[in-house]
């Protein structure tokens, strides 16, 4: 089969540019990898910003408590009598604000970005298996992100129950506005992007199984494309358990099924609920929900390690290693959902397991971290903006994820469950890192996708405020946890033993406030690069992959002549012969399709 | 007026923010405009990244320095002490690895940042130092999942059997708490949502057919445990998931309707002991301070002050009025407990009242 697709695509690639593309195929329904990269990028870009605004507004909701705004007048309307924000709407906003983060931005904005973009190009394909499927896999995504804002305006609110969903509270609108019209347009949502994510990431696995050009075997391949392999995988076995749920919930709500309520009073009458358990939802949500974090991960840790490798001027260290950590992540990150549950009334049994397998996945995490701290060891390091993004990965990236052997331990995480002690580990740990990793890769892949460069010095601000003020934010969140403050509440005024935590409440908020504001330069760094940035060079970060021997001016099927054969692995870099030159005279870094070079020294790849 | 002025601040930052990229974009006139990290580039952020280690442990020692004194402090149950001493551990343990890590990272990238001409090296693989680093976790790991399975057994372990326990029912509400004793048997007589008739005031749906019920005593403002004995918790709630956090005892549990679970500990501090502890006088004044300073500003909500108690708070969101959603909790003598027992109203003389 690959054989044959790839003599097609030969084919084709030959008469590229004698048919002319109508704006509508080039720009909208375009089936060009390269392309719904782009779309996938921007529609991103925009779901990124309604998330952190609305992070903004819960933000000074709970330093300044039932304190009036103009902005949350302005921005929510009805929801904000005189400034004033509802409870509701905060509840909503959390929820929505986790919503858009976790699934919008990190797992299709990430991976659709990035694997659509890199997949073909790395692995020398003109482009993906079935460009039709990606082309639906992004429409798809573009309809649930669209449900998904229009839930914002509906009457009784949009859905508030928490990013998790958990029923019985999202399953009755007695319970709760945003239980009605809201959350159903929320499951919609979500049964459509599951859908988009199931498209995009067979689509990602068939290619990088069949597709990768001649002499790219398995172990030659850059280490992005084993994390988009991996991630695709996940995504593929958790994300039907989620779809699962969810149309069992909205069975619950709107056929009278009995699949996770039971004996429920409320609003002075018995419901006909009998039987269910919402434990049983809650099993399911996180057979997705944990190997959810990792697909936001993973995916940023290749990014991470092929951007650290090229501005090192060095090869990571323990490729076989990092390799076998995905792999090994890949695989217990499905088998630790329960750690989500410790308190949910399960078997403490199932608790003592998860708290085992949990504790496990510490060890490849240390074994990559360790992997890319030896990796800058000796090297040379180019600061450029990707390059530093990917080390303040790496710092957040241990610092949250140390916090995970307190919350993963069972016996701990009673006291600090759903505190912001968890609120704090996992930002750090998933969400900044993952955004750090997402913009690593916008900054280092920006030249492939646009041929021009975005403004460095513009990137060092953006960088440099953007790492202080999160630390800002998430670094004093842990004592607030500790102080056992619970998420999700509105105010913390109702408990006079939290008001000593006032101070830190505003210390935290004017830090993510200024780290907003910050990412307004990004903005402009990255749309007005898009037409005034300086022309890209076809290498500029001399790198070895081969999305660096395409053209500049991106074309249909990607390589103009016949695709380069690969030779070797992607991280030849300052390789030298043992006369101490490098490999090829004057250059520090020998690209995967160069052949093996006389006196060279032939390594295990 | 805190508003204005805030917004007042932002608007300068975010002027100072465009300003500097202004100067930024002018300075460049002249200089090389690959966009591509030069040799200045390179030793420029090579010691930003030193500085930033420096802001890091800065950051570190001043949270614990301003506010270090916000944590819980003593815990108030026997286990609570196992959960503290485990939390001690690993929390040295995780500080030794972030501050080693932190500074290998951030060092290195100053010190090899990148110069023209520098070779870097070609330094693919050691078997020897990744089995090292796989090996240290491996071990650590293993230790201190051992002791946490041990703590989280004993934790967990609710033996109706063991001791002489007391059994209590939580029972949630949006958004309120009510908890039930067993009364005399130390049974609890058997309940279902079903059963609940708002014009006779059985709000828990207690079965008045069961004899067990006949003694139960339903408290709806707070719960009196006795110091020094085992209290079970039975949870059950009506209507939507709630969780029962009572930080002070180390304790939570989800509370669930269609199911019930339970927790169990024994209180150890009584609150008039709690409220002379020394972290907890201190943490007391400091909050009655702010608290004062608040009046003095002329401000009227939350400016009393603030006696000590024990709280138990909702930590599952549950609705509108989650953030509200509390009950005093009293730990006391077996003598002030018995009389506050004594008082109660029993389950049956309740329902006869009703008539």
């Amino acid at each position: 089969m690959s054989a044959t697709s790839q003599a097609h695509m030969e084919d084709h690639a030959h008469d590229h540019g004698h048919h002319k593309q109508s704006f509508i195929s080039k720009y909208i329904f375009s089936m060009d990898h390269k392309m719904i990269s782009k779309q996938y990028l921007i529609t991103m870009l925009f779901m990124g910003i309604i998330g952190i605004v609305m992070s903004i507004l819960f933000r000074m909701q709970i330093a300044w408590p039932g304190e009036s705004f103009k902005i949350f007048e302005v921005l929510l309307g009805r929801w904000a009598p005189e400034g004033v924000m509802d409870p509701n709407i905060y509840l909503a906003l959390v929820t929505i604000h986790g919503t858009i983060m976790v699934f919008f931005v990190l797992t299709q904005g990430l991976s659709g970005t990035f694997s659509n973009l890199l997949i073909p190009l790395q692995i020398g394909a003109r482009d993906m298996a079935s460009g039709f499927m990606n082309m639906l896999s992004y429409w798809l995504f573009f309809i649930s992100a669209v449900i998904m804002l229009l839930s914002l305006f509906v009457e009784a609110g949009p859905a508030a129950a928490g990013w998790t969903i958990y029923p019985p509270l999202s399953a009755l609108p007695q319970a709760q506005g945003g239980s009605g019209t809201g959350m159903t347009m929320w499951l919609i949502s979500m049964g459509i992007f599951i859908a988009s994510s199931l498209l995009g990431s067979l689509n990602y696995i068939v290619t990088i199984l069949n597709l990768r050009t001649k002499g790219m075997s398995m172990t030659r391949l850059p280490l992005t494309i084993w994390a988009f392999f991996v991630t695709a995988i996940i995504g593929v076995v958790s994300f039907p358990v989620l779809l699962s749920a969810a149309l069992l919930l909205i069975m619950d709500r709107s056929f009278g099924t009995s699949f996770f309520l039971s004996d429920i009073f409320i609003q002075g009458e018995v419901l006909h609920y009998q039987g269910g358990s919402p434990v049983l939802f809650e099993h399911l949500f996180w057979f997705l929900g944990h190997p959810e974090v990792y697909i936001v991960i993973l995916p940023a840790m290749g990014i991470v390690s092929e951007i650290m490798s090229t501005n090192s001027r060095k090869p990571i260290f323990g490729y076989r290693a990092m390799v076998a950590s995905i792999l090994a992540i890949g695989f217990l990150s499905t088998i630790v959902w329960g750690h989500h549950m410790f308190v949910s009334g399960m078997n403490p049994f199932l608790g003592s397991v998860f708290t085992f397998t949990t504790l496990l996945i510490a060890i490849p995490s240390a074994v990559k971290a360790f992997n890319w701290i030896t990796t800058i060891w000796k090297g040379n390091l180019q600061m450029n903006t990707a390059m530093l993004w990917s080390i303040g990965f790496v710092s957040t990236f241990i610092t949250g994820g140390l916090t995970g052997i307190i919350v993963g331990d069972s016996a701990l995480d009673i006291n600090v469950h759903d505190t912001y002690f968890v609120i704090a580990h996992f930002h750090l740990v998933m969400g900044i890192s993952a955004v750090y990793g997402m913009l690593a890769g916008i900054y280092h892949w920006y030249p492939k996708m646009f041929g021009r460069m975005m403004n460095k010095n513009l990137g060092y601000i953006h960088f440099w405020i953007t790492a202080i003020c999160s630390y800002g934010v998430f670094f004093p969140m842990h004592f607030v946890g500790l102080a056992g403050v619970p998420r999700r509440y509105y105010t913390n005024t109702a408990f006079p033993m939290f008001d000593d935590l006032t101070d830190i409440q505003i210390v935290m908020t004017v830090f993510a406030i200024i780290a907003a504001l910050v990412q307004v330069v990004f903005l402009y760094n990255f749309f007005h690069s898009i037409f005034y940035g300086k022309k890209a060079t076809q290498n500029p970060w001399n790198s070895t992959t081969l999305e660096w021997t395409t053209p500049v001016e991106a074309i249909h099927g990607n390589w103009p002549g016949a695709i380069p054969e690969v030779h070797r692995w992607p991280y030849d870099y300052s390789k030298v012969n043992e006369d101490g030159e490098y490999v090829i005279p004057g250059q520090d870094f020998v690209p995967q399709h160069i052949p093996l070079q006389e006196n060279e020294e032939e390594l295990n790849h | 007026m805190t508003a204005v002025l805030i917004i007042i601040v932002l608007l300068l930052v975010a002027i100072a923010i465009w300003q500097m990229t202004k100067i930024f974009e002018l300075s460049q006139f002249n200089a090389d405009d690959s966009q591509i990290a030069t040799d200045k580039d390179n030793k420029v952020n090579g010691y930003l990244m030193f500085a930033f280690l420096v802001f890091i442990y800065l950051l570190t020692i001043f949270c614990f320095w301003e506010w270090g004194g916000v944590l819980l402090g003593t815990p108030a149950s026997e286990h609570g002490e196992q959960i503290d001493n485990l939390m001690f551990i690993s929390m040295v343990l995780i500080f030794t690895v972030q501050i080693i890590t932190q500074a290998l990272l951030h060092y290195f990238a100053y010190k090899y940042r990148g110069e023209k001409g520098k070779k870097a090296l070609f330094y693919a693989d050691n078997d020897r130092l990744e089995f090292i680093w796989t090996i240290i976790p491996v071990i650590t790991l293993a230790g201190l999942i051992l002791y946490g399975l041990f703590t989280w057994t004993s934790v967990m372990n609710v033996d109706e059997e063991e001791g002489d326990p007391i059994i209590i029912e939580l029972y949630a509400q949006q958004f309120n708490w009510k908890a039930r004793y067993a009364g005399n048997d130390n049974v609890l007589g058997s309940a279902n949502v079903r059963l609940i008739d708002i014009d006779k005031n059985n709000m828990l749906g207690v079965d008045e057919s069961d004899p067990y019920a006949d003694d139960d005593i339903v408290s709806q403002t707070e719960i009196h445990l006795p110091v020094g004995r085992k209290v079970i918790f039975k949870m059950r709630s009506q209507d939507v998931l709630h969780s029962a956090y009572m930080p002070h005892f180390r304790a939570q549990m989800n509370v669930v309707p269609g199911m019930i679970t339970q927790f169990a500990f024994t209180p150890t501090v009584t609150t008039e002991e709690m409220r002379l502890d020394p972290d907890m006088v201190e943490k007391v004044q400091h909050i009655n301070q702010i608290r004062a300073d608040k009046k003095a500003d002329g401000e009227t909500d939350n400016v009393d002050p603030w006696e000590f108690d024990y709280v138990i708070l909702c930590n599952k969101i549950c609705g509108s009025s989650h953030y509200n959603m509390q009950m005093k909790i009293i730990v006391e003598t077996q003598e002030e407990f018995d009389a506050w027992i004594k008082e109660q109203a029993t389950f049956k003389q309740q329902m006869a009242a009703a008539q």
